[in-house]
């Protein structure tokens, strides 16, 4: 019995690795451009949707589909920032939620018109399945413990970009102070682009772990999103190390909840994130 | 003061909302049972798009967690109704009540989020009380349960008699929504509201008080949307989970009615209502198309009319058909020279 809770356990730790591949897109946009975007869940499945056309029509490895939307989706992330949210940011908070929220809506609806209501998921091959058994009852499965060690990999690549590079100085600069990036001749419109051309990277990223590991349908974007926002706040805004944490907390939620009754995974996982938020709003690790 | 076209324009639309008003207050003696169904949802979807309107436009929160509280005011109402046997017209009262109740915790929650994170902080809320209210087994868990004839029955015995009753209870509902969030912003608290509107920071620095004017939005929204939740409940004769806290019907319907029509007026939630409802005959053959079109649609006017259809409408009129901004006194006219601005 208590070999199945921390198996439990241990599968909800490797499930808030995928949470995290979720969160940390939204993490950047949130510490970047200081707003949540609706869409960010509904931008996954459709990328998703991108992947498994990719592998089921031109019979690519899930791994080369996602080698091949990596460009897409910077260049899909630089266009929505620079010829949509751009004109919309510094107006105050309702444009740019209402902007996000029509943009979500369209893409669930399109996606459902081009694809159907079906469930979807791709085949991953003998990957899928194969398994660490560590005893005790504890089974690893090597697809989630890839995700969770991909997931670590993105906080350390993502967190030197920002930190230790010129372009991440740059991005820090505009996100601290648009006025005075702009004074001291710094491209800020630019600058944003290229940001959510990151968030588009890591978006590809977790829409490739989500469609291999996970069923998915054209509305399945909002439940990402808010496990996503959930491992966000729960992490402490811009800080990624805390985005990772806070989608463990849920998964592993999740899983407990899971354990109890399969109607109680979601509960449990909103459940937690009230109550943590309630004693903690401004998350475990804020970095402002 | 000469009487110009627009002012001619602006008691047309007067004129036109005072038959709208009288055709909707006798609408059960001249409409076929089908027609006045249809008005009942229309009713509701008013009563809910002036709520998101007055909290979002307004008071600047920007909730799509709105569904929530028609949700909470459904099962109330059934709760009531059907398993307290409370009597069922008592009981639409004592469900705008508990839906009441629940903002203040819900209030104590999603204001800790800064502005840019309330929205999916709302969502957040209104999904948990979703998914909790389907664990709730003495209303059908997941799936739901239908309302009992015994108490359908109070409401009419023959089914044109209960939709004629179920629609004055929508017409009461919208008529008290309208005209109570009408007096709430003439007086200075409408004041305040309409300042914080144009320009949140100045508001603040004037002495309008901020924080307050949004608790009293947030809680004054609840108790009607419990209302349009215990209606909406009568006209399906059933709650369930995904219906009764319908994130399409209760928020995304309501935000793009809203927008479209005119966010932060008091005109815009009314005109977007009536084409969401003319068109929306229309809207249903084409199927998830439509939702697109909204979405377009409301992206569009984001960026080129954020103030909506009304916006543009209002352009070209000296005033609201609404009035619900008091004009400063004219100044007296003075025979002094005017001073040339610098």
């Amino acid at each position: 019995m208590l070999g199945g809770w921390l198996n439990q356990i241990v599968q909800g730790v490797l499930l808030g690795g995928l949470y995290a591949t979720f969160a940390m897109g939204l993490s950047l946009s949130v510490g970047i451009m200081r707003f949540v975007n609706i869409a960010h869940g509904d931008l996954i499945v459709l990328v998703s949707f991108l992947i498994l056309t990719l592998t089921t029509t031109l019979g690519l490895s899930p791994l080369l589909a996602v080698l091949v939307t990596l460009p897409i989706t910077f260049l899909g992330g630089y266009l929505l920032q620079r010829l949509l949210l751009q004109r919309v940011l510094g107006k105050g908070v309702l444009p740019i939620i209402l902007v996000t929220f029509g943009l979500s809506i369209i893409i669930q609806n399109g996606l459902l018109g081009t694809f159907g209501a079906d469930t979807r998921k791709v085949a991953g091959g003998s990957f899928e399945t194969a398994t660490l058994v560590l005893g005790g009852g504890i089974n690893v499965g090597l697809l989630p413990l890839a995700i969770f060690l991909s997931a670590i990999a993105m906080v350390i690549v993502l967190d030197f970009v920002l930190y230790r590079t010129r372009l991440g100085a740059r991005i820090r600069a505009v996100s601290d102070d648009v006025a005075a990036a702009d004074l001291v001749g710094l491209p800020s419109a630019r600058i944003y682009a290229t940001a959510m051309g990151i968030v588009g990277v890591t978006i590809a990223i977790s829409a490739g772990f989500m469609s291999i590991w996970t069923n998915f349908d054209p509305t399945s974007g909002p439940s990402r999103l808010l496990v996503a926002f959930e491992a966000v706040v729960l992490g402490g805004l811009g800080s990624l190390w805390g985005t990772l944490v806070g989608g463990i907390i849920i998964g592993v939620a999740q899983a407990i909840g899971a354990q109890v009754d399969a109607a109680w995974q979601l509960l449990a996982g909103h459940l937690v994130f009230l109550a943590i938020f309630m004693l903690r709003p401004e998350g475990l690790f804020p970095k402002y | 003061m000469k009487t110009s076209a627009g002012t001619y324009a602006i008691w047309g639309g007067r004129l036109a909302i005072f038959a709208g008003a009288a055709v909707l207050a006798v609408a059960p003696l001249v409409f076929r049972v089908t027609d006045v169904a249809l008005l009942t949802e229309f009713l509701s979807l008013l009563t809910i798009a002036i709520m998101w309107n007055l909290v979002a436009g307004y008071a600047d929160i920007v909730s799509v967690g709105q569904h929530a509280f028609v949700g909470v005011g459904a099962y109330a109402f059934f709760g009531f109704a059907v398993i307290a046997h409370v009597n069922p017209f008592l009981a639409i009262a004592l469900a705008a009540l508990v839906a009441f109740l629940f903002a203040i915790p819900v209030m104590a929650i999603i204001f800790r989020l800064r502005a840019a994170y309330l929205a999916v902080g709302s969502w957040v809320v209104a999904e948990t009380l979703m998914l909790a209210a389907g664990k709730l087994s003495a209303f059908g868990g997941g799936s739901g349960v239908s309302m009992p004839v015994s108490v359908v029955r109070v409401f009419g015995v023959h089914p044109a008699e209960r939709y004629a009753t179920i629609y004055w209870i929508a017409f009461a509902v919208a008529a008290l929504a309208l005209a109570s969030t009408w007096l709430l912003m003439r007086s200075r608290i409408g004041l305040g509201l309409t300042a914080i509107r144009d320009d949140e920071e100045g508001a603040g620095v004037v002495g309008v008080n901020l924080s307050g004017l949004r608790i009293l939005c947030f809680l004054w929204a609840a108790p009607f949307l419990g209302l349009a939740g215990a209606v909406i409940t009568l006209q399906k004769l059933r709650v369930a989970p995904p219906a009764s806290f319908s994130i399409i019907d209760w928020t995304v319907y309501v935000i793009f009615i809203v927008v479209i029509g005119g966010i932060g007026s008091f005109e815009g939630p009314i005109i977007g209502t009536v084409i969401f409802f003319l068109i929306r005959s229309y809207l249903s053959e084409i199927g998830v198309w439509h939702f697109i079109i909204l979405g377009v649609l409301s992206i569009a006017v984001v960026l080129v009319e954020p103030r909506g259809l009304w916006g543009l409408v209002r352009r070209f009129l000296p005033g609201d058909v609404i009035p619900i901004t008091r004009r400063p006194p004219a100044p007296v006219a003075r025979q002094a020279e005017s001073v040339p601005h610098a």
